[in-house]
């Protein structure tokens, strides 16, 4: 449809838009619209549904001789478990700041890598870890217990 | 018919034999390089060559503009490339094999140890001097009009070159390895103490999704090494190649290196090194109408104090590359490279320290690991992107410190840089922080008010009242920029050099208590 020169038309019966315009925009609109939709299809692709990784529940025994105070560290695991006289808990020994692993000492726990320190029952007492180290679930008894790593307790949750 | 045979099969024949000839001609359309027409053609004509422009600028020679190290950056790029697709050969990204392969290159593959030896040490050399190369254009003022968007670009340089290092260190899957990409992925998830301290991290978890994102999975393991190799191996490169590509293309377009304006009379001196081209001054000045903007740099005058770019800038360039080819050979062959015990997910080494070049961000990320590996050096970064728009100022461009005065501004800014960080950083050795004092603080007070952020602040200070004093932006830029550096060395001496176990204090390596 292509006007006719000299042809007059009223301002609510504009130009109608010329076969090839209209054919560009809709190539134009159609691209965008694929690339948009490819791109936000594409930005999933980084993250997997499922990942590999280790299960972060597992079953511990622990040992008849643990003196009152010192951890027990299951082989393997980012994990000091303790038994005093009114049970057994566990605490996670990866720092909160950037994820090294803490080690027990006397007065609680420090970390190698950025000079983080912890009380005993977690609380951070120096450095620039901005958590508590998390108590874990434990369930069980009679020396066999199980951790699970991905359920946090209050402080001072004993079994 | 017969004759049209003969002659055809004639004619092969002597165009075998002359094809030799005519390859050569072929590849060098413009005939051998003997003249300076010639060269000309033959720069203008080479796709490697033709990224320079082919006559340079005199000024642009002389060893104190740019004391070669965009060049040096360059040979060390290559250098590692080099030694990198070599490298490929027996590497293997797999956790288990990944040691035991760098073992082989080491000990078994002959001239392994040194391909390895030589890429970290061009690595390192790379690193130094895209950092001076950064400075050297900052302190000439050469990210002004019309070459802001190369400032951009080189800024873009940097952070991927830095990337690459990282990327790279991660491969060997030792315990530096390891811990440095445990690490790394926990810079990236520390956006998690704001979003914590605010409560919605199960809601909003930018921090997490990073972290996983790097990682490919919740832990450090096959994934993550075969993310970081593609990163090293693939795609940094390419981006680097690219931004490259596009960061000489421009210094070009934007006219040649950034000179002073009495740049004549300063070069001019010995008439013996350069000639008339044009030995009349035309007497019009026009346009290139609809070509280009502007008048073009030869049109209205001619092309003086320019000598051909072949053979005099080649020469120079090749200098400066065989120049890094020897700092790296004989780096690598008084060092070797490291490679620690094989990654142990238990145990992190004691301390647990970054290649020299991140240690100053080791030292603020042990203030606060948002604040010190993200907020921080945000910070530093779109400022130092920024500078060729937020100082517009003509005066001094090409001049080392921008003229008369600058290098006293700069020596007082490095003074108050290192006397400020020095400062801040032996109170909180000596005394502690907020945490030591009041146990109960929150931890957002702690993330925004620690040692990293107080020199942030008094370096602002220090440069907006200089900005103020000599009323110049340039003036404010000088001192930031040079506070920043300072304080970039003092953090790096002390991560490197005066810390030690727990991240503890030690006022020497030899101190370090036994472990």
């Amino acid at each position: 449809m292509t006007t006719q020169p000299g042809e007059k038309r009223s301002r609510f019966d504009p130009e109608p838009m010329p076969r090839r315009d209209f054919l560009g925009l809709a190539a134009l609109g159609t691209m965008i619209a694929a690339f948009v939709v490819s791109l936000f299809g594409m930005l999933k692709l980084p993250k997997a549904a499922v990942s590999a990784s280790p299960s972060k529940k597992y079953k511990v025994l622990l040992p008849d001789a643990l003196p009152e105070g010192e951890a027990f560290i299951p082989p393997g695991r980012n994990v000091a478990i303790y038994r005093d006289g009114e049970g057994v808990y566990a605490l996670s020994t990866v720092c909160t700041h950037l994820g090294c692993i803490v080690k027990a000492n006397a007065k609680g726990f420090e970390c190698p890598c950025h000079g983080s320190g912890f009380a005993k029952d977690g609380a951070v007492t120096k450095g620039p870890a901005p958590t508590a180290l998390p108590w874990l679930k434990v369930t069980g008894g009679a020396g066999v217990y199980t951790i699970d790593e991905d359920s946090h307790v209050k402080a001072g949750t004993k079994v | 018919m017969d004759e049209a045979k003969r002659s055809a099969l004639n004619e092969f024949w002597i165009n075998l034999k002359t094809a030799p000839g005519q390859i050569y001609r072929a590849m060098f359309r413009g005939g051998a390089p003997v003249s300076d027409r010639t060269r000309s053609s033959f720069v203008f004509g080479n796709v490697f060559l033709h990224l320079h422009s082919v006559r340079t600028h005199l000024w642009s020679l002389k060893w104190s503009t740019t004391m070669g190290l965009g060049i040096i950056t360059t040979a060390a790029f290559l250098i590692t490339l080099v030694t990198g697709i070599l490298l490929m050969f027996y590497y293997k990204p797999y956790p288990d094999v990944a040691y035991q392969s760098i073992k082989d290159i080491h000990f078994i593959v002959p001239t392994g140890r040194f391909m390895r030896n030589i890429h970290r040490w061009a690595a390192n050399v790379m690193v130094v001097a895209v950092i001076l190369h950064m400075a050297r254009a900052f302190y000439t003022a050469s990210y002004r009009k019309p070459r802001e968007f190369n400032w951009f670009i080189g800024w873009g340089l940097l952070v991927t070159t830095l990337a690459l290092s990282f990327t790279g260190y991660l491969l060997p899957w030792d315990q530096l390895a390891y811990w440095a990409i445990t690490i790394g992925a926990n810079i990236a998830q520390s956006p998690r103490e704001i979003t914590d301290a605010m409560g919605i991290t199960e809601y909003f978890d930018i921090g997490g999704l990073q972290r996983e994102i790097l990682l490919g999975s919740e832990i450090v393991g096959e994934e993550s090494l075969i993310r970081f190799y593609l990163l090293h191996v693939m795609i940094l490169p390419l981006v680097l190649s690219m931004l490259m590509a596009v960061h000489f293309w421009r210094i070009r377009k934007d006219g040649g290196l950034a000179k002073p304006k009495n740049v004549d009379e300063l070069v001019a001196a010995d008439p013996k090194q350069h000639y008339p081209v044009f030995t009349e001054q035309p007497q019009k000045t026009y346009q290139l109408a609809a070509v280009v903007k502007g008048k073009t740099p030869a049109v209205g005058s001619g092309p003086e104090n320019t000598v051909p770019s072949m053979p005099h800038l080649f020469y120079a360039e090749l200098g400066v590359l065989m120049f890094t080819v020897l700092i790296c050979f004989f780096l690598a062959f008084v060092s070797d490279a490291p490679l620690k015990e094989l990654a142990n997910p238990l145990v992190p080494e004691n301390p647990a320290k970054a290649p020299w070049y991140f240690l100053g961000l080791q030292e603020i990320v042990s203030f606060s690991a948002f604040m010190g590996g993200i907020g921080i050096p945000m910070l530093c970064w779109i400022g130092l992107g920024l500078i060729p728009f937020l100082d517009k100022e003509t005066e001094g461009t090409g001049e080392w410190f921008g003229g008369p005065g600058g290098a006293k501004l700069v020596g007082w800014s490095a003074l108050y840089g290192f006397a400020t960080s020095i400062a801040v950083e032996a109170f909180a050795i000596r005394f502690g922080w907020l945490r030591e004092w009041f146990p109960d603080i929150p931890q957002l007070v702690i993330t925004f008010v620690n040692p990293g952020t107080v020199i942030t602040v008094l370096y602002a200070a220090f440069s907006i009242w200089v900005l103020r004093r000599f009323n110049s932006t340039r003036a404010g830029a000088l001192a930031l920029f040079t506070c920043f550096l300072a304080g970039f060395i003092v953090l790096t001496v002390i991560g490197t050099h005066f810390r030690g176990p727990n991240w503890d204090f030690f006022w020497s390596p030899s101190h370090w208590p036994g472990h």
